[in-house]
């Protein structure tokens, strides 16, 4: 059940961050354009905010790991979200004003809307391989099936928002929903994994 | 489907590619390309020279007459210089959406001293241009190697105004979605002129006409609506032209555009008040947007 969790939390996080990653490049466009260097800063953001993450997440996972606390993780990381629906409009504005060249605004733009959140998200996967590890020997097989079920999430969340989502929702109302079920998630295995400890 | 309209069908789709291919026979191909933002071939078949974005036959950008440079090939450049009709002079113009230039090049020459900016978001569209399509750059004639609606939004920032708008961006199916929302027309409208027109050209016939129609309703409230092939809607900031003054500015107008094949005959016939559209369609937002999909 607890292993479940982890893989649920972990795929949903790959939805999640994909699926952002795709709208982002709609939130920008009305400030930068639909310019090829818009989509290269986004992509360069979301990437080194996710390499940032990882070596987070795995120093995290060195003291007393948890499914209580990764499931803290997935709530910080949707609460950090929740600037792009809240203050994206301003910030756009602002840095559209201050910056000239459209390269740099939306770089800058991306940085300050989807970092944070993206490495947080970032810090989930190392930490659900700390947690599913129990045996050194078979380390390999679980982080590979780890990246599997986090990757498989990515490409569900990236097809489900292009092909689907957009054609029917408002950007902020998919972003809202999103931050929803992250809550839900993480509210549901905080109190499963609490379980876990008093049965133990 | 029964089987034999199957076989037929199969037939027909056979036919029309044995046709696809026998066509590409007469054609000559001068340039081909693969930009930053698509695929740009330019080729001469008969007296036409043409650019196009995908490698399909049907979806040609821009096209001139070799024999005859001046004669505008496709009917929704006629169409857009209906434009003139709301306003016969317009001193600055914005053309977003370059192509072969074949707009601006002509409406420089039938008002040269108008000044007009265009936008161009693929630099190498803009070399073809140049190179195939006789645009020049002059002293009135600008480029802006941007995307359409940062320009706008930096024209707001300026406080520029323009007499007359022209929105020709496509790319390789159809206009971009930040440039179909609700946004950016109330963007366009605030670098108009009191006076000022709009000339957009759109498809009629595809499943976003509804919405699109929709959306410019929304923001300028009734408009002309042309349809031959495409679609080109026009708009003027403070209320439409009545018949009588819309048939004067094309009389005024007929020696001037006749060079260029259009004439009032042609084109007073086309302009359409009638509200031909769902009127409970969802209006395109930069919230909503999936022109792409619909």
């Amino acid at each position: 059940m607890n292993k479940s969790l982890v893989f649920l939390i972990a795929g949903w996080s790959g939805f999640f961050v994909m699926a952002v990653e795709l709208l982002s490049g709609r939130i920008l466009a009305p400030n930068f354009g639909n310019s090829i260097y818009v989509w290269g800063g986004i992509i360069t953001i979301f990437m080194l905010a996710l390499s940032i993450g990882y070596l987070i997440g795995g120093r995290l996972s060195i003291r007393e790991p948890s499914l209580k606390k990764l499931s803290i993780i997935l709530m910080v990381a949707a609460v950090s979200t929740t600037p792009v629906v809240l203050m994206s409009d301003a910030v756009l504005d602002g840095i559209f004003t201050l910056i000239q060249d459209p390269r740099y605004g939306s770089l800058i733009s991306a940085t300050i809307l989807f970092f944070l959140p993206t490495m947080i998200s970032g810090t989930i996967s190392p930490y659900a391989v700390r947690l599913l590890v129990t045996d050194s020997n078979r380390s390999g097989h679980v982080a590979g099936l780890l990246y599997f079920v986090s990757t498989f999430g990515s490409a569900a969340g990236t097809i489900l928002t292009s092909f689907y989502l957009v054609l029917y929702f408002e950007i902020n109302h998919i972003v809202w929903t999103m931050i929803g079920i992250s809550f839900l998630i993480s509210l549901f295995s905080s109190l499963a994994g609490r379980k876990h400890v008093e049965n133990n | 489907m029964s089987k034999t309209t199957n076989v037929a069908a199969i037939f027909l789709t056979f036919g029309i590619m044995t046709a696809c291919y026998f066509g590409a026979a007469d054609e000559t191909v001068l340039h081909t390309e693969r930009s930053l933002y698509r695929n740009i071939i330019v080729y001469e078949s008969g007296d036409e020279r043409c650019m196009r974005f995908t490698k399909q036959k049907t979806s040609r950008q821009t096209c001139i007459s070799i024999k005859n440079p001046d004669y505008l090939v496709f009917n929704y450049t006629k169409m857009i210089l209906g434009a003139l009709y709301l306003q016969q002079e317009p001193e600055k113009i914005l053309i977003v959406g370059l192509g072969g230039g074949t707009l601006a090049s002509t409406i420089s020459r039938i008002l040269p001293k108008a000044k007009i900016d265009t936008v161009e978001i693929d630099p190498a569209v803009v070399r073809v241009a140049k190179k195939y399509f006789n645009f020049r750059i002059t002293p009135n004639v600008t480029v802006s190697e941007e995307d359409g609606r940062v320009f706008v939004k930096r024209a707001i920032q300026k406080g520029m105004k323009y007499d007359l708008i022209i929105l020709d961006a496509f790319d390789h199916d159809y206009i971009p979605e930040h440039l179909l929302t609700q946004e950016f027309l109330r963007e366009i409208k605030e670098v108009m002129t009191s006076g000022g027109v709009l000339a957009a050209n759109t498809y009629s016939s595809s499943r976003l006409y509804d919405h699109e129609s929709a959306t410019y309703e929304s923001v300028f409230g009734r408009f002309f609506n042309l349809r031959l092939g495409n679609r080109v809607i026009l708009v003027k900031n403070d209320g439409l032209p009545s018949k009588p003054a819309l048939i004067e500015n094309a009389r005024a107008l007929e020696a001037g555009l006749k060079p260029f094949g259009v004439g009032s005959d042609f084109l007073l016939p086309l302009f359409s008040t009638d509200r031909d559209w769902r009127r409970d369609a969802r209006i395109l937002t930069d919230q909503y947007s999936p022109s792409n999909l619909l």
